[in-house]
């Protein structure tokens, strides 16, 4: 059998004749219902979540109709601002697949008082700068808080949070 | 009730990390091949089904509809399945309940992906399956939901990254019998190796994960009055199964793949299997990174939840295995490439091919009359799943 396909090599490709198109388009979203309500929240420092008297859920991101019982949601509920690690990740790459030399810890962190594995994704900070540190002082299961942008700063937006960080428990 | 439907050839052009041809001209390749095992020509062909995954890799709006004339769709019913990285499979499923609700007798099938076009890199498309309100600003990349979804996973069943690498090394060897395979991709490689590539974003190491590849796959599938006045020798389409999970990624436990379990049981009901672990001979799952293969294997229930690494470890999924069930003897993603939407329907053409008896080098030592394709995709999200006969 005979397999067709012209493999080239990247100094083949960059000789190659090729055709270069840089699209240029800008999209403004609206935030919706349930988000604009939960991004007016963080510019105040509050996380606010949404319950589904049907299932129970207590849910964030927060969503106007619950996807599992397919009815309106039913309640604003304000968490707190600490949550648990459900899980986390230490990244070297961007995403252009170039390198950067201090991590990323991206992470999945569940905040207390929602219900089980109710995750969102946020970023861990103050937890040191190389693998090693990383891994040494984030465990998943772990307590952590949100530390916030100054007040005058947050303009209601997932970036209001800067990261969360370890609770230190008293010895 | 559903008309039987056979596969009758199948075509794969080279895996390459930068093709000279265009997706169209890769298409027109495979399909090419397809229908000359099929001996059919494409006038024969009744309608035509086409997957390939994100726009953004090409630049292209809508290019399901610019690559069809590739694909042979010109003037004849024509779909695009995509369901991200699960499309590869689900143009067979897609394909399967055309011909099987009696509508068409003939079908080609074929999946093509070309990402080198994307710059500076392909993955910088996947930033927009992430949610543009909550997740984009936090300056995403692709790589964190596999490394957030393998560190829930090893964190649950206490899996070590050397279990994990395993998967690496036994995919890139059996890559190597491929004649297919992406250059530099297939290899004789230890778990050491594995281990001392560049942490990427842990616990993901460079060889844990699956190239950027452009390459196209077809296969022709009739109804089985068309299969059996044309062949003695048919491939049948025993069952399938898909099936999406909710886009919260982040509201699922991410250590078990349920949407892959409910796939499966779909495509098992279909194909009267009551013990999959008994009644499946061969398995491609897909393994765009290394400890896919093993989260895909349980959600297949191949395996308990947590077993498949055991499994591992003791051979279970080797392509020479005599009691076990050999998972990705093609050598998978990891070792053969990932055309996203091409590579799922390149582990159907595995299947295919192992029931023939053709896989040559890779034919798997144990006797097969059943196997099963499995590819997954989206957001953490789908699962599509066909099991072949003899
Ligand atoms: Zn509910």
């Amino acid at each position: 059998m005979k397999f067709e396909g012209i493999s080239l090599g990247l100094k083949e490709f960059e000789k190659e004749i090729k055709v270069e198109w840089k699209g240029k388009l800008e999209y403004e979203w609206d935030c919706g219902i349930a988000l604009s309500k939960f991004m007016e929240g963080l510019k105040h420092g509050k996380i606010l979540a949404r319950k589904c008297y049907a299932c129970g859920r207590i849910m964030i991101p927060p969503r106007m109709f619950c996807e599992r019982c397919f009815r309106p949601t039913d309640e604003w509920i304000e968490l707190g601002d600490e949550g648990e690690i459900l899980t986390f990740s230490v990244s070297f790459v961007n995403w252009d697949a170039s390198r950067r030399k201090k991590p990323e810890i991206p992470a999945v962190i569940r905040l207390l008082g929602t219900s089980e594995n109710m995750g969102i994704l946020h970023k861990l900070g103050e937890v040191g700068d190389t693998l090693e540190e990383v891994l040494k002082n984030v465990k998943i299961g772990m307590k952590v808080k949100a530390v916030w942008k100054k007040e005058k700063e947050r303009e209601g937006a997932i970036t209001d949070i800067l990261y969360f960080k370890p609770i230190k428990r008293r010895k | 009730m559903a008309q039987k439907v056979a596969i009758l050839g199948a075509g794969l052009t080279k895996f390459m990390r930068r093709a000279k041809e265009t997706g169209k001209e890769l298409a027109f390749e495979a399909a090419r091949m397809a229908l000359e095992e099929a001996n059919m020509d494409i006038s024969e062909i009744d309608c035509v089904v086409m997957a390939t995954a994100p726009d953004m890799f090409d630049g292209v709006h809508m290019k399901g509809d610019w690559l069809s004339d590739g694909a042979g769709a010109k003037r004849k019913p024509y779909m695009r399945s995509y369901v991200g990285g699960g499309s590869g499979v689900f143009a067979i499923i897609h394909g399967w309940y055309l011909v099987a609700s009696g509508l068409f007798d003939t079908c080609l099938v074929v999946a093509e992906e070309k990402m080198s076009s994307c710059m500076p890199h392909p993955q910088g498309a996947f930033n927009a399956i992430y949610d543009q309100f909550l997740e984009r600003p936090l300056g995403v990349n692709l790589l964190w939901i596999f490394s957030l979804e393998m560190m829930r996973y090893m964190h649950v069943h206490k899996i070590s990254l050397e279990t994990i690498a395993l998967v690496s090394v036994k995919n890139k060897r059996n890559g190597l019998d491929h004649p297919c395979t992406q250059k530099g991709i297939a290899g004789e490689y230890t778990v050491k190796d594995i281990l001392n590539s560049e942490v990427i974003a842990y616990p993901v190491y460079r060889l844990m994960v699956s190239p950027v590849t452009d390459a196209a796959a077809a296969i022709v599938i009739t109804s089985e009055h068309e299969a059996k006045r044309r062949t003695d020798n048919p491939i049948w389409i025993e069952g399938v199964g898909w099936c999406l999970d909710t886009s919260y990624w982040t509201n699922r436990d991410l250590y078990y793949p349920k949407y892959v379990e409910y796939a499966a049981r779909m495509a098992y009901d279909m194909a009267g299997i009551k013990d999959p672990r008994k009644e499946i001979h061969v398995v491609e799952p897909y393994d765009p990174f290394a400890y896919k293969e093993l989260h895909h294997l349980e959600g297949l229930l191949l395996a308990d939840k947590g077993e498949a690494p055991k499994l591992l470890e003791k051979g279970f999924w080797d392509r020479d295995t005599k009691d076990g069930i050999p998972s990705c003897p093609s050598g998978g993603l990891l070792g053969v490439g990932n055309p996203i939407a091409a590579a799922g329907l390149m582990k159907v053409i595995e299947i295919y091919l192992q029931l023939k008896g053709e896989a040559g080098k890779r034919q798997v030592k144990r006797e097969v009359k059943r196997g099963l394709a499995q590819a997954w995709g989206d957001l953490m999200q789908v699962g599509t799943v066909v099991i072949l006969s003899k």
